[in-house]
């Protein structure tokens, strides 16, 4: 099938129609608007469901009710929305709802600024909102990768019962390029006979995270805990690029910027010089073995970011203390060229 | 004849149907029930007229009201 | 000589003793929604949207499916269920913290946006389950744990009536309120809730009934001075009535009018 130029918040919304999904509710923000613009066009034509909410605060709640009546639903917003949506994100997770958020990040803290930032990269998966959970998070770097990893999300909250983020940068939200849609799996899914469909021919069903037992509630977090240690041994995705042969120095890095280190490293492969992609695609479960082996040798390691440094620390805990990590980021919505990055490499090689 | 039947152990002993029978034949036992309260019992059932106002003011749904018979209905409810 | 019924629990109530306070009418009006879905034969249809406050269990005494929402977001949460599955008869049971206060931006939107959902708002003019506490329904002078000297309409405003206030959007929507306070009060709340279902069953529009009642623990008081408490005092500041109803509504004025 022919690719279709499309910009990236609205290939995601394509996906998600390609995934069966028929349900959205959001609200604008720079720089996802145009997801919410998307399926406001496109949603009717499906004969889907599209409500524009009157904040994100209700948007995590609608796909909480929507989720819980057991639809395929999913939101998107960018990172201030993103932390309204923290109280619905914990109620989510404790009510076990599969749901699908879509993060375009911009740069932080506060209102901060509308370019392109990996920020929220703690906030992603260091739980997100109060509570024992994690957050199962997919990191494209293409907009031909978002929309695969879009579809594939929903599957992955129908398989866990749990929520599934796919965080991109403004960039891979912004930019355009070709992109064709996959058939969605036909896998099977665990059926969803726990939601509120109307009780008839059978008991009443409830949906809640509120546990007021002690023992009760330890249970249910045991459940939850139990479910990502699955995720752990069974989800975790990465690639690697440019490590067969030999290699001076190891990039860490994802989404946007390990693209333009692909660049970086292009260059150097061109004049001689090799250096090592290591790109997580799932930041959790985070490829922290696959890593640890990619690490091994006598390489440097540099993690590149657009923050002040967050998945820097965990690639440190990857190499268990075995070598250092360096670190080069930008961020304020500052964007590094693939020449940046080079000479950040070249300087640490002469070291 | 309409006839009250109070189940003593759900009446938290808020005393409002008491008060809501315009025929005051509801009173609060000298007894208390397993949840410690003193439930609301009916003194006088020949009094009852089978109107359902105490019924339609518990809280608790400890009261259910029935008849042996015909009923005029005073209201629909 | 045949026995009948002449009044007993409705299968939408399930046999749980509530864990209520005695004499909180709270149990009574969760008895006339669930009279309202078995006489509309809504039972098998119905979601329930719990609240946080005292009905936070609501979900223990209803017999039908149901949700729990975070603080003040039910109108919110039945709005992703209603359109997600509007075949279902969705209804939202809450408080005044959860609908006045924390929720009031999702309450307005709900009704602004016109979702045919049901919505049940208690108003005992405080904040029973976190121990009574103010609330934007107290009443002036009224003595709460969080104004120990009485509401202090200088310094904190006046009660919020939120009937009157959403029956001003343009919206069509069928808005009411009653009381709970003695038996023929009762008997008006049980009809205007079923009213509200009805309009829900016809597909029509947004509804809501505002149910004053009491909380005899927080205001100190037995249950009997309670709902002598609340006819005096509660009564003039919120009056009784049905302030919208679909029918009433009036398009768009034409041009030059």
């Amino acid at each position: 099938m022919a690719k279709q130029l499309m910009k990236g918040c609205e290939a995601l919304g394509e996906a998600a129609i390609r995934a069966g999904c028929r349900h959205f509710f959001g609200y604008p923000i720079t720089p996802q608007t145009e997801v919410p613009e998307y399926l406001s066009r496109r949603m009717p034509e499906v004969d889907g469901v599209y409500v524009q909410a009157e904040s994100e605060v209700a948007a995590s709640n609608m796909i909480f009710g929507a989720a819980g009546a057991g639809v395929r639903v999913f939101t998107s917003s960018s990172s201030p929305g993103v932390s309204l949506m923290a109280e619905g994100i914990s109620y989510i997770a404790g009510a076990e709802l599969p749901v699908v958020v879509i993060n375009i990040v911009r740069a932080g803290p506060g209102l901060g600024g509308i370019l392109p930032a990996q920020s929220d990269y703690f906030q992603a998966t260091k739980g997100g909102a109060h509570g024992d959970f994690r957050i199962l998070t997919l990191c494209p770097s293409s907009v031909q990768e978002a929309a695969d990893l879009m579809i594939d999300a929903f599957d992955l909250a129908d398989k866990y019962r749990c929520l599934v983020m796919v965080m991109g940068d403004g960039m891979i939200g912004q930019m355009m390029e070709p992109v064709d849609f996959k058939e969605p799996s036909n896998d099977p899914l665990p059926p969803k006979d726990w939601a509120t469909t109307g009780c008839k021919g059978r008991e009443p069903n409830i949906i809640t995270s509120l546990w007021l037992q002690a023992e009760k509630l330890e249970e249910v977090n045991i459940r939850l805990n139990d479910k990502y240690k699955v995720m752990e041994k069974e989800e975790v995705r990465y690639e690697q690029y440019n490590c067969e042969e030999d290699h001076e120095l190891l990039i860490v890095a994802y989404g946007t910027m390990a693209r333009i280190c692909q660049t970086a490293i292009d260059g150097l492969k061109a004049d001689g010089i090799n250096v090592g992609l290591f790109r997580p695609i799932t930041i959790w479960p985070y490829p922290y073995d696959a890593l640890f082996e990619a690490s091994k040798g006598d390489k440097k390691i540099l993690c590149v970011e657009m923050s002040m440094g967050q998945m820097i620390e965990d690639v440190t805990l990857s190499l268990k203390a075995t070598k250092e990590v360096e670190f080069y980021g930008r961020c304020g919505g500052v964007v590094p060229s693939p020449t940046e990055i080079r000479e950040q490499i070249e300087k640490l090689l002469k070291k | 004849m309409p006839k009250i039947t109070v189940e003593k152990d759900r009446c938290k002993g808020c005393e409002l149907c008491n008060k809501a029978c315009p025929m005051q034949i509801l009173s609060m036992s000298k007894e208390i029930n397993a949840k410690g309260y003193f439930y609301s019992q009916v003194h006088d059932p020949t009094k009852c007229i089978g109107c359902r106002m105490c019924a339609i003011t518990c809280p608790d749904v400890a009261i259910s009201v029935g008849i042996n018979g015909c009923q005029y209905k005073f209201f629909d409810y | 000589m045949t026995a009948m019924n002449l009044f007993q629990k409705p299968e939408s109530l399930t046999c749980k003793n509530t864990h209520y306070c005695p004499g909180c009418t709270h149990g009574a009006i969760h008895r006339m929604v669930a009279e309202s879905l078995d006489e509309l034969g809504l039972r098998e249809q119905a979601v329930g949207v719990a609240p946080v406050g005292c009905s936070v269990l609501a979900y223990f005494y209803f017999n039908c499916d149901f949700q729990q929402a975070a603080h003040g977001r039910a109108p919110a949460v039945a709005t992703g269920i209603k359109r997600s599955r509007p075949e279902l008869t969705v209804f939202t049971y809450q408080g005044d913290g959860d609908l006045a206060s924390i929720g009031t931006a999702e309450i307005i939107h709900a009704a602004n946006r016109g979702e045919k959902i049901t919505v049940v708002f208690v108003n005992n003019a405080i904040y029973g389950m976190t121990g009574g506490q103010m609330a934007p329904t107290t009443m002036p002078g009224q003595v709460t744990t969080t104004s120990p000297y009485g509401r202090n309409v200088e310094e904190v405003g006046y009660p919020m009536r939120m009937a009157e206030m959403l029956s001003t959007l343009r919206t069509p929507a069928f808005i009411a309120r009653t009381s709970v306070h003695d038996p023929k009060h009762s008997i008006e709340t049980k009809k205007m809730i079923k009213k509200a279902f009805q309009y829900q069953k016809d597909n029509t529009c947004f509804s809501m009934v505002e149910v004053l009642s009491t909380c005899p623990t927080n205001w100190g008081m037995t249950p009997l001075d309670s709902v002598k408490w609340l006819e005096d005092n509660m009564l003039p500041y919120y009056p009784l009535g049905v302030y919208k109803t679909p029918e009433g509504w009036e398009p768009m004025p034409k041009e030059g009018k």
